[in-house]
C-alpha cells in the first residue's frame, strides 16, 4: 500500500487565541505548534498500522513554509519513512487542497489520509476536495478502517449508529476518534528521523477562492446568576428579559 | 489521581534557545510521563512500590543511558537531551527519575568510561533497554559525606577478587541485577567492580519504612566473601576520582530534574489558585498568594537558564564539578522550598494524594541529601571561590 498521510501545524490546544492586523491575522507570538491531533493520532497512526500489516510505505505530506518542518520531523519520528513539504503560504482550503492534489496525482497514492479536521480552523473541506480534484471517492469522519487487498471497509459513526461502507483503493479518507490510538515517539524513533528524507517541493499554480474578512473570540463569560430552586418565575423572567433567549 | 493537567512555565522563552529536536525530546518524555506515569504513580508511592513496568518505557523514551552512544543500545544524544529527560521525568516522580539517573550516571556511565570493550558489549545494551537494572554502591553505613573513608575492600586471590564490606542508601538494590560497587584494594587504592546478582555472599536487603522515594526501592549492598571474577574490575580509572566523575554526571541530571518537580508544583499551584474561591474571590487575586506564585516563577526562571548554561559547558566539556554543585544545590533547594510552599496555596488539599505537591515534597528530602547534601555543595563553592577546604 502506498499511503499519504496529510498533516497540518495547528497551535497546541493551550494556546491563548489573540489576533493581529486588525483582527484579520492570528497572533502567533509565543504560540507553541504540534501536528494536527487527528491528523497525527487518528490518520498517521492508521496508516502505519497499515503498513505495517500488509507493506508499503507512509508519505507525510505538508504545506506550508520551513518553520512546519518541526511537526514534520514530529510525523517522522512517530514512523512515516519519508516526508514531503509543498512550499505554499496556505490561505483557503481549495488553495492548500489543489497544491495536494497537484502533487498526489503524479504519485498514484493508494490512500490518502485527513485528519477529520484541523482543530484551529475545524473547515473539514481539504479532504472532500482533494477527492474531487483526483476524481476519486471520499470518506469522511471514517471511525475504522480494515484493508482487505485493495478492498477497504470503512466504518463512520452517524447519529444513533454506525454505517458501514466498503471502497476501493484508491481513495481519500478522513480519520475521526476511533481509528486508531495515538503513539508516542520512541528514541530510536527520534533519532532514525534526523535522516528521513523531507523534500521541498515548489508550489504550482493556485488561487484562493476566499478570503478571511475578519477574526472574532467568542465573547467572554458573564457572571453566573444563582436563581433559588424555588422561584421558577424569576428564571423565567431573567431568560425572557435579561438573556433573551426565549 | 485526578487526570494530568500539566502545563510547563516557560516565563523567558528558553524554547526559543532549544533546537527542535531538544523540543521533541522533551515533548515526547512529557507525552509518555502524562500517560503512562501520571495515572499510577500516586498508588505506587502510597504503597511503596516501585512500578518496575515502566522500565521498558523509560528505556523507549530514552531514559537509560541517553547520552551513551548507540553502539552500546544508548541514544547518542547530548547532554541538554539527557538534562531535559530527567527534568520531565522527575516532573512525574523523583523516583522515577532516580531510577533513571542511577542506570544512567552511576551504572552505565562507569562501564562506558573506565570499562574496557568486554564490560561495555557485556553490560551496556541490557542495561539500555531496561532488561537489567543497575545499582551503585558508593555510601557505606558510615561514610556518607567522606565517601573515600570507606572500608569496603577487596583482595587479589588470584583468580578472582575477594570483596568485603557493605553499602547502604542504594537506590534500586533490591531489584538490581547488576551493582557498580567502590571498593578499595589491599593498598587502599579505590577500583569499580561489576557485581551480578547470584554471585554467592552478594546480598540486597531493603530499607523499609521511608517517608520519601516511596516508588523507588531502596537497599543495602552487602558482600560477604563475594568472589568477583578479576574480567569484573573496571580498568581505566581508579581513585576517588573515579566514582566522583559518576556523581558529576547524577549531579547534573539532579539539576535539571529538580526543576522538573518545581514546575509541577508550580503549575499545580497557579491553577489551583484560579480555582480555588474564597472570600467570594479566587484565591490567585490576594497579595500573599501571588508572592508566592511570583517568586516560585522567579526561581523557577533562574533555575532553568542556570541548567541550560551548565548543559552547554558540559556539552563544550567544560563544565566543573563545582559548577554542577551550585545547580545541584541551588536548583533542589529552590523545588524543595518551592514544594511547600505550593502545598500552603492547595491549603488542606496539598496534604493528599489528590495532588502530586506532598509526594514531591518528601522526594525532594531525599534528592537534597543524596548525591552530596545541601551543604556539602555549600563547602564545595566555598571552597572553589576562597581556596580553603573547611570539610574537615
Amino acid at each position: 500500500m502506498k499511503i499519504l498521510v496529510c498533516i497540518s501545524k495547528v497551535p497546541d490546544t493551550t494556546a491563548k487565541i489573540a489576533f493581529t492586523e486588525n483582527n484579520t491575522k492570528f497572533d502567533t507570538n509565543g504560540v507553541q505548534f504540534i501536528v494536527n491531533p487527528y491528523d497525527e493520532w487518528y490518520a498517521l497512526v492508521r496508516g502505519l498500522e497499515i503498513k505495517e500489516a500488509q507493506g508499503g510505505s507512509v508519505t507525510v505530506l505538508n504545506v506550508g513554509g520551513a518553520e512546519n518542518d518541526p511537526t514534520i520531523r514530529k510525523a517522522l519520528a512517530i514512523g512515516a519513512d519519508d516526508a514531503v513539504r509543498i512550499n505554499f503560504e496556505a490561505k483557503d482550503a481549495l488553495a492548500t487542497a489543489t497544491q495536494i492534489a497537484e502533487f498526489a496525482k503524479a504519485e498514484n497514492y493508494d490512500m490518502v489520509l485527513f485528519g477529520k479536521e484541523t482543530i484551529d480552523y475545524n473547515g473539514s473541506q481539504v479532504g472532500g476536495m482533494v477527492a474531487a480534484l483526483l476524481d476519486q471517492p471520499f470518506i469522511s469522519n471514517a471511525s475504522k478502517l480494515e484493508m482487505d487487498g485493495n478492498k477497504g471497509k470503512v466504518e463512520r459513526d452517524i447519529q444513533g449508529g454506525k454505517e458501514v461502507i466498503e471502497v476501493e483503493a484508491p481513495f481519500v479518507l478522513s480519520a475521526a476518534k476511533g481509528m486508531a490510538e495515538a503513539r508516542i515517539p520512541n528514541m530510536r524513533g527520534i533519532m532514525a528521523a534526523r535522516t528521513k528524507p523531507l523534500k521541498v517541493v515548489e508550489a504550482s499554480a493556485s488561487a484562493d477562492a476566499t478570503e478571511v474578512v475578519s477574526y472574532e473570540l467568542p465573547p467572554a463569560k458573564g457572571d453566573v446568576k444563582l436563581v433559588d430552586a424555588d422561584n421558577p418565575a424569576e428564571l423565567l423572567e431573567l431568560l425572557r428579559n435579561e438573556a433573551k433567549i426565549i | 489521581m485526578s487526570s494530568d493537567r500539566f502545563q510547563a512555565p516557560d516565563y523567558y522563552q528558553i524554547d526559543d534557545l532549544l533546537t527542535d529536536e531538544h523540543k521533541l525530546i522533551r515533548d515526547t518524555v512529557r507525552e509518555w510521563v502524562k500517560k503512562e506515569v501520571s495515572p499510577i504513580i500516586e498508588e505506587s508511592a502510597q504503597k511503596a512500590e516501585y512500578p518496575r513496568h515502566l522500565n521498558k518505557g523509560i528505556a523507549e523514551v530514552g531514559g537509560f543511558g541517553p547520552y551513551i552512544p548507540t553502539e552500546y543500545g544508548g541514544a547518542g544524544l547530548d547532554q541538554i537531551s539527557y538534562g531535559l529527560i530527567m527534568q520531565e521525568l522527575e516532573r512525574g516522580d523523583s523516583g522515577v527519575r532516580s531510577a533513571a539517573s542511577v542506570q544512567s550516571s552511576l551504572v552505565m556511565y562507569p562501564i562506558y568510561q573506565y570499562g574496557n570493550e568486554e564490560q561495555r558489549n557485556k553490560y551496556l545494551p541490557k542495561l539500555a533497554s531496561g532488561e537489567w537494572v543497575g545499582s551503585f554502591g558508593l555510601t557505606e553505613p558510615d561514610h556518607g559525606s567522606n565517601p573515600s573513608g570507606m572500608i569496603s575492600n577487596f583482595k587479589d586471590e588470584g583468580d578472582h577478587y575477594l570483596l568485603n564490606g557493605a553499602k547502604m542508601w542504594i537506590t534500586n538494590a533490591p531489584i538490581c541485577d547488576v551493582a557498580v560497587v567502590w571498593a578499595k584494594n589491599e593498598s587502599g587504592r579505590i577500583h569499580g567492580l561489576i557485581v551480578e546478582r547470584g554471585m554467592e555472599g552478594f546480598t540486597t536487603p531493603e530499607t523499609h519504612g521511608k517517608w520519601s522515594l516511596r516508588a523507588s526501592r531502596t537497599g543495602e549492598l552487602v558482600f560477604d566473601n563475594v568472589k568477583v571474577p578479576k574480567e569484573n574490575l573496571l580498568p581505566n580509572k581508579s581513585g576517588l576520582g573515579a566514582p566522583l566523575g559518576c556523581l558529576d554526571s547524577a549531579r547534573y541530571g539532579i539539576a535539571w530534574g529538580a526543576v522538573g518537580a518545581a514546575m509541577d508544583c508550580y503549575d499545580s499551584a497557579l491553577r489551583y489558585s484560579k480555582e480555588r474561591l474564597q472570600f467570594d474571590k479566587p484565591i490567585a487575586s490576594f497579595q500573599l498568594v501571588q508572592k508566592k506564585l511570583a517568586e516560585m516563577i522567579t526561581e523557577i526562571t533562574k533555575a532553568q537558564l542556570l541548567n541550560l548554561r551548565l548543559g552547554q559547558l558540559k556539552n563544550e566539556g567544560k563544565a566543573t564539578t563545582q559548577q554542577i554543585s551550585m545547580a545541584k544545590r541551588n536548583n533542589v533547594n529552590m523545588a524543595l522550598e518551592i514544594a511547600r510552599e505550593a502545598r500552603q496555596i492547595h491549603g488542606g488539599m496539598g496534604i493528599t494524594g489528590e495532588y502530586p505537591i506532598m509526594r514531591h515534597m518528601m522526594n525532594l528530602e531525599s534528592v537534597i541529601t543524596y548525591e552530596g547534601t545541601h551543604d556539602i555543595h555549600l563547602l564545595i563553592t566555598g571552597m572553589d571561590v576562597t581556596g580553603e577546604s573547611a570539610f574537615r
